[in-house]
């Protein structure tokens, strides 16, 4: 109990003297899983959508598989992107292996398949009458596309979250390809690991709760744009 | 069913509806939420930058030893967890940048995936603590030298009551052989690292193989997991001593029964990696690193390490000795 209550106070001194060091990891935290979560929105809202509005057969095996890469373990993507981009691997031209840009790559392949699949889900649920009611209002594919994900707005808000809550709190994949590296690499998440096995319970409990109020920050945001035309 | 509006007359107005709609949902919901994530990203970039540029302006003053930059700054050490839970390469990492210019990754995994990522060209330095693997990968060419850097000790810790009745006794094949004798539980590592071979190599010297017994449990992590787990167990096992004095707080019913056995000696290699390996080793960057580990300097900072925190030095200078006057 007492290490909890140090760890605390230690995180509480941590945001109050604004540790330069564990700002930066906090920092470094915030922008590798944002990125990381707007490039899975490129790519998984459009495969989404296409895949709950569009026919063809092979759809459902597809869709099954969008499914089952929700549940991604991020030490195999790790595992795959560090083979993938290792210097003597099939992408070591691009030289990313160990920087916050390869965390990024990692963090987007365990991101999409959850923005795509809560996609999928979002648009489903939508009552299919809207869509024949607004082509027949005369308006274009796209503008159809548009009007639903409008209507799907709040549990796609819901999928961002879930994406980045995903993407930040994971660690597999960030200490494989970023390696854990001081003032590069070193995330909240993988410092937590590191000082815990350093002994250092208090300064892990301390950054784990900066994590926490980080994650809440966040989702808050999203919660209250989400929540906006309810307010209680 | 209401009548079907003549298409003509009603499309402006209904593609006018659309466009309102649309703009509508554009300002109101998607805008915001896009502009909040940007503006997180942007925040926690323009804040991050100076912090990157601060860190990297001591590596980048043009002072007189790092006026001459390297042509590939980029070096990547693959070491054991030891030396960066200790806290050690903290202190000498960023002396070696600064004298050199060069910029380090430090990889810290056992020092069995740090052979690996050796033999297969990911790594240009390795910094490694067990000896007969490092035998086999320098006789196979991987390495370009193997220098002794330092050593420290492993030790024996266990259940103050000492179940097994291990204190006193002398080295630690006894010491082993009565924990197999009695069924006190005994944890593993079971990772490979330099510990588990070590531990793996005592264990063939008693002639028991302790594989499959109940009371030989594995954890298949670090170090400091590795002790946390013994703790909780009331078990044995064998650790670093730097390792287990970082921990000492947190493992407080575990003690230190049985040092000072010669077999428990951990000595720490550096190994720059053969170049032909691969042409994306930077065989430059490792040489340098691997000389500033033997560097008189740097043996000083190495020999001094942890004696303010713990009352005793962490390792023991050895660079320029032979592996038999150290003892290994």
């Amino acid at each position: 109990m007492d290490l909890i209550w140090e760890g605390l106070q230690q995180a509480f001194w941590l945001l109050v003297g604004r540790d330069p060091e564990v700002i930066a990891v906090a920092q470094l935290s915030l922008m590798v899983s944002t990125s990381a979560v707007l490039l899975s929105l490129l790519l998984g809202i459009p495969t989404g959508v296409f895949l709950a509005l569009a026919r063809f057969p092979g759809r459902r095996i597809i869709i099954s598989l969008v499914n089952t890469g929700m549940g991604l373990p991020p030490v195999v993507v790790g595992l795959f992107v560090t083979v993938m981009l290792w210097r003597n691997g099939p992408l070591g031209v691009l030289h990313i292996m160990y920087t916050p840009a390869a965390m990024v790559i990692a963090q987007c392949i365990i991101a999409s398949p959850i923005v795509a699949g809560l996609t999928i889900a979002a648009i489903q649920q939508l009552n299919p009458k809207l869509r024949l009611q607004i082509l027949a209002l005369g308006a274009s594919r796209w503008q159809m596309v548009l009007l639903l994900l409008r209507e799907a707005r709040l549990p796609l808000l819901a999928a961002v979250m879930a994406g980045f809550g995903g993407v930040i709190s994971e660690i597999g994949a960030s200490m494989m390809v970023g390696g854990n590296i001081e003032h590069q690499t070193r995330v909240l998440t993988t410092a937590t690991v590191m000082e815990t096995s350093r002994g250092n319970f208090g300064l892990a409990i301390a950054l784990s709760v900066l994590l926490m109020i980080l994650v809440y920050a966040v989702n808050l945001a999203l919660t209250l744009i989400q929540q906006r035309s309810r307010p209680y | 069913m209401a009548e079907r509006p003549p298409k003509n007359l009603w499309r402006e107005e209904v593609e006018a509806m659309l466009t309102r709609h649309l703009a509508c949902t554009m300002r109101r919901t998607l805008l915001p939420a896009a502009l909040g994530l940007f503006l997180v990203a942007l925040l926690s970039g323009c804040a991050a930058s100076p912090a990157a540029t601060a860190t990297s302006a001591p590596a980048a003053t043009p002072t007189a030893a790092a006026a001459a930059q390297p042509a590939n700054p980029e070096v990547i050490l693959a070491t054991t967890t030891s030396t960066q839970d200790s806290g050690l390469l903290s202190v000498l990492i960023p002396l070696f940048e600064q004298k050199t210019g060069y910029k380090v990754k430090t990889i810290a995994v056992g020092s069995g995936q740090a052979m690996t990522m050796g033999e297969r060209g990911e790594a240009d330095v390795l910094l490694v603590h067990a000896p007969d693997s490092e035998k086999k990968f320098m006789a196979a060419g991987h390495g370009t030298e193997r220098l002794l850097v330092m050593h420290n000790d492993f030790v024996i810790v266990g259940p103050k009551d000492d179940p097994a009745k291990i204190k006193g006794l002398k080295t630690a094949k006894e010491a082993l052989t009565a924990i197999a004798n009695t069924k006190s539980i005994f944890i593993t590592r079971d990772d490979n690292s330099g510990t588990n071979q070590l531990e793996l190599k005592l264990w063939k010297a008693t002639g028991i193989d302790p594989k499959g017994q109940a009371w030989y449990q594995s954890t298949g992590q670090g170090m400091g997991a590795t002790l946390n787990v013994a703790a909780e167990k009331n078990a044995y096992t064998i650790s670093d001593r730097a390792t287990y004095l970082a921990n000492q707080k947190n493992v407080s019913n575990l003690e230190i029964l049985l040092e000072g056995d010669k077999s428990l000696l951990n000595i720490y290699h550096v190994i720059p990696v053969n170049p032909a390996k691969s042409d994306k080793i930077n065989a430059a960057g490792g040489k340098a690193f691997a000389q500033f580990m033997v560097d008189p300097e740097t043996q000083k900072v190495i020999a001094d390490f942890g004696k303010d925190k713990f009352g005793q030095p962490l390792f023991f200078a050895d660079a320029g000795k032979t592996d038999e006057e150290v003892g290994g």
